[in-house]
């Protein structure tokens, strides 16, 4: 959607209305209409992060109380092979899980774009759904439908039905609910992007001999890389911090799924569970900061192509 | 609809495509799917449900409105409460989300101030912290300051959305001229004036798209007031739902019959939201397209 927004903000640099001084009545006008924003900006990300941040310094022992131990917090995540294990997890997910989604969103919308019947209307429109469905509801729906004792697989397989819920498969029955839940919303996106397409491109490729194949691989796709971008983006972030789908299953995949599976269901234990805030808060701050890293060398190496941003 | 000339053209050459038809078909079913599982099965009793009949097709005895009753008084109600708060969440929390984020983006998009291209960039880089790596940070400083298990605790930290922000700094800056808030100005109207009768209205489609991405979000939240609330009248139905399919997977014999009421209320908890969407495509479709069009 933000796309060819997104694309001109490289000129966002403050235009020179009248070059030269800004009175200080638009400097205080300015001021004015960020205040509300940033008063919450500062109170509920800055100030968390750095509490967290100074939190996450220390370290409660039963006897002693608490005491500053400056990195150690962060050398035990980086040890811990709990943390380590579900970042590997999270890694291995983003991986398989991110281009799926995006080729299974890419695919629909190129075919949303070539079909314009009253059918393909209502497809896209059903496809969309599952953005409304909150992702507890998407998994839980997801989990019914696993389910030995409800779901329709052991109607379908009988005996042999594969258990989407076991520590086996477990990882393709969350890389479904994932698909599901967000592909629409991608596809949107890049349907968007699409039908902003000057169509008499595709009549100039047509007459050079060109395919419906071609056009697609050579004119569309080129076309809407800051939207395939931005949904990368978008994809990286939210995989990156996975957490509700994998608490939800935890209670109906008994035994696949441990409290500390992923590094934000890690935190969420450490810091709720067992009351140890200064190690939750170190994790935390690990993960918001390798995510936030990751996010940004991604965008710097895309940015001459896409300029996304 | 998209129906602009342009498509028209395009709609006259198009092949009826059957193949590609058959396929959006399969498509549909793989999404509707979940969503045909819960209606039918909201409509079983505990026997219905684990009895071994067909899974996808009604049972014998179709006991839907049973069901419904028992989702709205067991455990005196809670269940409407809960879509109560979910609705003072998203409500509340989207509001107040789009109600900065105009103001900041109309601020970011058309004064010049010291300090500008700096806060930018700190908006940029917020954009990119993940949301869910503020909920821990966020709890502790909360339980600090005596702020957890109040409504303030899910409703405060919602109103942060500097993706919104920056939506809204991209529409303003194209969408409203600088010529005409200078006419305002010359004419001798005040900034807030200005801003709600000249910018305001140019600037409503993006803001009906950031006011339904921040409902979605507040409506969908669930790490947030999991980790912020213990007192269950206030958990919004997400953290509800949870909680019930908790105690029904915990001891899985005796509380059988808790099943048809998680399914009842999986599907009650989502027809608010879809009828939303249905309702508003206009509105969305036209806000999702903003970007393309021009």
């Amino acid at each position: 959607m933000t796309l060819q927004m997104a694309e001109r903000t490289q000129r966002t640099r403050p235009k020179n209305r009248k070059a030269g001084k800004v009175s200080r009545r638009e400097q205080a006008t300015g001021w004015l209409f960020l205040a509300p924003f940033a008063l919450t900006f500062l109170a509920f990300l800055v100030a968390p992060l750095l509490y967290a941040l100074y939190l996450s310094l220390f370290q409660k022992q039963l006897i002693g109380g608490t005491s500053f131990v400056f990195l150690d917090n962060y050398s035990k995540a980086f040890t811990d092979p709990t943390f380590l294990d579900g970042a590997w997890f999270v890694v291995r997910f983003s991986a398989v899980s991110i281009p799926i989604q995006m080729l299974v969103a890419l695919g629909m919308a190129l075919i949303l774009d070539t079909v314009t019947s009253a059918f393909s209307r209502f497809s896209r429109l059903m496809i969309f759904l599952p953005y409304a469905i909150p992702t507890v509801i998407g998994a839980l729906m997801w989990g019914f439908l696993y389910s030995k004792s409800f779901g329709p697989l052991n109607d379908v397989f009988g005996a042999s039905a594969p258990d989407f819920l076991s520590s086996q498969l477990i990882f393709y029955g969350l890389l479904n609910i994932v698909t599901w839940q967000w592909t629409g919303y991608y596809m949107i996106i890049l349907f968007a992007a699409l039908q902003g397409i000057d169509p008499t491109l595709y009549e100039a490729a047509r007459i050079d001999g060109a395919s419906a194949w071609q056009i697609a691989l050579r004119i569309k796709i080129p076309l809407i890389t800051p939207a395939l971008l931005l949904i990368l983006v978008f994809a990286l972030i939210g995989t990156l911090q996975f957490f509700n789908e994998p608490e939800i299953l935890r209670e109906l995949a008994a035994g696949a799924i441990s409290p500390d599976y992923t590094p934000n269901m890690y935190a969420y234990h450490q810091a709720l569970g067992l009351a140890n805030f200064n190690y939750g808060a170190a994790i935390s701050f690990a993960l918001g900061g390798v995510v936030f890293v990751c996010v940004y060398v991604f965008m710097f190496l895309t940015r001459k192509r896409g300029s996304f941003f | 609809m998209t129906g602009r000339t342009v498509s028209a053209s395009r709609r006259r050459r198009s092949q009826p495509h059957l193949p590609l038809q058959i396929l959006l078909g399969f498509l549909v079913l793989y999404y509707l799917v979940p969503f045909w599982w819960v209606v039918v099965n909201s409509s079983k009793d505990a026997p219905g449900l684990f009895g071994g009949g067909n899974a996808l097709w009604f049972a014998d005895n179709i006991d839907f409105i049973g069901n419904l009753q028992e989702l709205f008084t067991y455990n005196d109600g809670i269940y409407l409460r809960w879509m109560f708060n979910s609705a003072l969440y998203a409500v509340a929390g989207g509001v107040g989300a789009t109600t900065l984020a105009v103001l900041a983006g109309y601020g970011f998009a058309k004064f010049r101030f010291a300090g500008r291209r700096f806060g930018f960039a700190v908006l940029l880089g917020a954009v990119m912290v993940p949301q869910t790596a503020l909920v821990i940070p966020t709890f502790v400083l909360f339980s600090e300051l005596g702020l957890t298990n109040t409504i303030w605790a899910v409703i405060l930290p919602t109103l942060l959305n500097p993706f919104g922000v920056y939506l809204m700094h991209v529409y303003a800056r194209d969408a409203v001229p600088d010529e005409l808030l200078d006419a305002g100005r010359v004419d001798g109207a005040g900034e807030g004036r200005i801003f709600l009768n000249v910018a305001l209205p140019l600037m409503r489609p993006a803001v009906v798209t950031v006011l339904l991405l921040s409902v979605v979000a507040a409506w969908n939240n669930y790490f947030l007031p999991l980790a912020m609330l213990s007192d269950n009248r206030l958990f919004p139905v997400t953290v509800g739902l949870d909680m019930w399919q908790g105690t029904a997977g915990g001891n899985n014999a005796g509380t059988t019959p808790l099943w048809s009421i998680i399914i009842m209320g999986a599907l009650v908890s989502v027809i608010p939201l879809i009828i939303a969407f249905l309702l508003l495509q206009r509105y969305w479709r036209g806000g999702l397209s903003i970007g393309s069009v021009k």
